[in-house]
């Protein structure tokens, strides 16, 4: 009998919540609030369902009642990833290490 | 592009997200795992536009829409001051979401685009996961934009509870399985756009009752579903990078929440079903009795520290509302070229979301090696000669150590008390967030400083 690939994503799926739990604890508590805004931008790769659902249209058609939705998601996904990563980096950019005495 | 090699793409831009959080470990290699991530995106969709293989006038529409997001996005994340930081993320997770709501509502009116079956005629499974993906994107959505007005303060932080409030919860949350059950058997559409309106309901329900300390919990949780969204949609999309990110970002905000609930000594239950906070306020209030305080000024605050050759400063929610972070690494430089040595200690709770002290302080250019965690500072207390408490309060509280009846009782705290003398920035002597009287505010060895935040640490600056 041939497996389901449904078990093969779902195998997927359960192996990262195990790499995801010790990633996660392996993050220092200083760094909290950027783990938070990166989890953020990265969980916007939503975009690739919004992409296709914008795509969607027949030919000719670009704005179907599918495509909407789709094109209102681009919106919102583009805006977390760009927002996410950069405000991400500009918290990144702003922890520096004790300067040396002078 | 042929199917396998888009699959093994998006393995690897899921690959690169777990770089990048791996890259948090330390604030070295943070920068890079970042960029990490903004490769793995960047594979991901293109991969994406290069596999639908649909170059017509939409895909210019694509671009355009994508540029006004991304262009709205750049502009908030440079404009946006470090304090608002948690509105920030709250708001971003409600756009997660949303995100995933409209994703689940194009794939249902057009399964066709997706592979997923023709309309009326969808996949047993994909049904399952779409309405799974659909509901837990609508809860995160009207959930998230609750949080964000309470921590904007457009509406109150207090919790909002009412009679029956668990039980109604419940009922919405049988009712979301059963019209599930319902919709993979009738694919009626209206039973889908019912499930999703029950579902931002639930967000708005879940949220409301929960009081604006416990913020933390609250942005960790939203957090974490709005990664179950994105798994459940991944699921649908059949999106190896979608699935393992969202599995990523759940646990993430899972563990966050587990940290936050720990550093309050509450169960996550216990702050979900909410209302904490509420009965004890008024009850303090009413038995609080006369107890003599020693308050002083600038002066005297400025004369123990520049006496003292150990200074930690215990900063809160208090110092991020009052804008004082860059006064207060103003007062430590000059107490540096006093030679007094300064450490920052902070609690896992404090400010209104995980890791939130951290980064003020990262913002006013204070080193990160000097900021500690409360395991890591908290036997230095004893041996400490002054410790300056910023805008914290319960979190110091030694009442949580000594007083089984306390509602804090159990709760980690700093023993801030340890120090041979507190120095107490407070505007009043009002409870803070749990409703209880600070027993620090009493001690001998505690001088109530009753000022704004930023006033007082420039006054004290000015005195040195």
């Amino acid at each position: 009998m041939e497996i389901d690939p449904f078990i093969f994503r779902l195998s997927i799926f359960i192996l990262s919540i195990f790499v995801g739990y010790y990633v996660v604890w392996s993050v220092t508590p200083s760094l909290h609030t950027p783990l938070m805004s990166v989890t953020n931008a990265i969980s916007s790769v939503i975009i690739v369902g919004a992409i296709i659902a914008a795509l969607s249209g027949s030919d000719g058609v670009v704005f179907s009642s599918s495509s909407v939705y789709g094109f209102l998601a681009i919106i919102l996904a583009a805006v977390n990833i760009f927002g996410g990563f950069l405000v991400t980096q500009r918290m990144l950019a702003m922890y520096k290490k004790k300067k040396k005495e002078k | 592009m042929s199917a396998n090699l888009s699959a093994i793409l998006y393995l690897v831009s899921g690959v690169l997200f777990i770089l990048a959080l791996r890259g948090l470990s330390s604030p070295e290699t943070s920068r890079q795992g970042n960029l990490f991530g903004i490769i793995g995106m960047v594979i991901a969709v293109t991969v994406t536009f290069l596999s639908v293989d649909n170059f017509s006038s939409g895909f210019i529409y694509v671009l355009i829409f994508l540029a006004i997001g991304g262009g709205i996005g750049a502009f908030i994340a440079y404009r946006i001051p470090m304090t608002a930081m948690p509105e920030l993320v709250a708001g971003f997770h409600s756009l997660v979401g949303l995100a995933a709501v409209f994703v689940a509502i194009s794939a249902f009116i057009n399964p066709a685009a997706f592979n997923l079956g023709t309309p009326g005629n969808i996949k047993l499974a994909s049904l399952i996961e779409m309405a799974i993906g659909a509901a837990v994107g609508a809860i995160t959505f009207s959930g998230s934009v609750i949080a964000f007005l309470k921590l904007q303060g457009i509406m109150s932080g207090a919790p909002i509870t009412f009679k029956g409030q668990h039980l109604l919860n419940a009922i919405l949350l049988i009712l979301i399985v059963i019209l599930t059950v319902y919709l993979c058997s009738t694919q009626s559409s209206n039973l889908f756009w019912i499930l999703i309106a029950i579902s931002f309901l639930i967000g708005f329900l879940i949220i409301i009752p929960i009081g604006g300390a416990d913020m933390p919990v609250v942005i960790s949780m939203l957090n974490s579903y709005s990664g179950w969204a994105a798994a459940g949609i991944g699921f649908t999309l059949e999106n190896t990078a979608l699935i393992i990110t969202g599995a990523l970002v759940g646990s993430s905000g899972a563990i966050l929440s587990y940290i936050m609930c720990k550093g309050m000594n509450r169960s996550f239950f216990n702050v979900i079903l909410g209302g904490f906070g509420a009965t004890d306020q008024t009850s303090g209030s009413q038995n609080k009795e006369q107890r003599p305080v020693k308050s002083g000024n600038a002066d005297d605050a400025a004369f123990l520290m520049k006496n003292a050759s150990s200074v930690i400063i215990v900063p809160g929610y208090g110092m991020a509302v009052a804008q004082a972070q860059h006064a207060l690494r103003e007062m430590v430089d000059t107490l540096k070229k006093n030679d007094i040595k300064v450490s920052y200690a902070i609690h896992p709770v404090a400010g209104r979301m995980p890791g939130h002290m951290n980064v003020l302080l990262a913002e006013a250019n204070v080193p990160y090696d000097e900021v500690f965690e409360l395991e890591e500072i908290n036997n230095d207390f004893a041996n400490a000669d002054v410790a300056f408490v910023i805008g914290a309060n319960d979190v110091t509280n030694p009442v949580a150590k000594t007083d089984p009846q306390s509602p804090i009782y159990g709760m980690p705290v700093l023993d801030v008390e340890k120090c041979k003398s507190v120095l107490f920035v407070k505007r009043s002597l009002s409870p803070g967030y749990a409703g209880i009287d600070n027993d620090l505010f009493y001690k001998e060895n505690t001088l109530m400083l009753f000022a704004d935040a930023k006033k007082m640490t420039e006054d004290i600056t000015k005195n040195l």
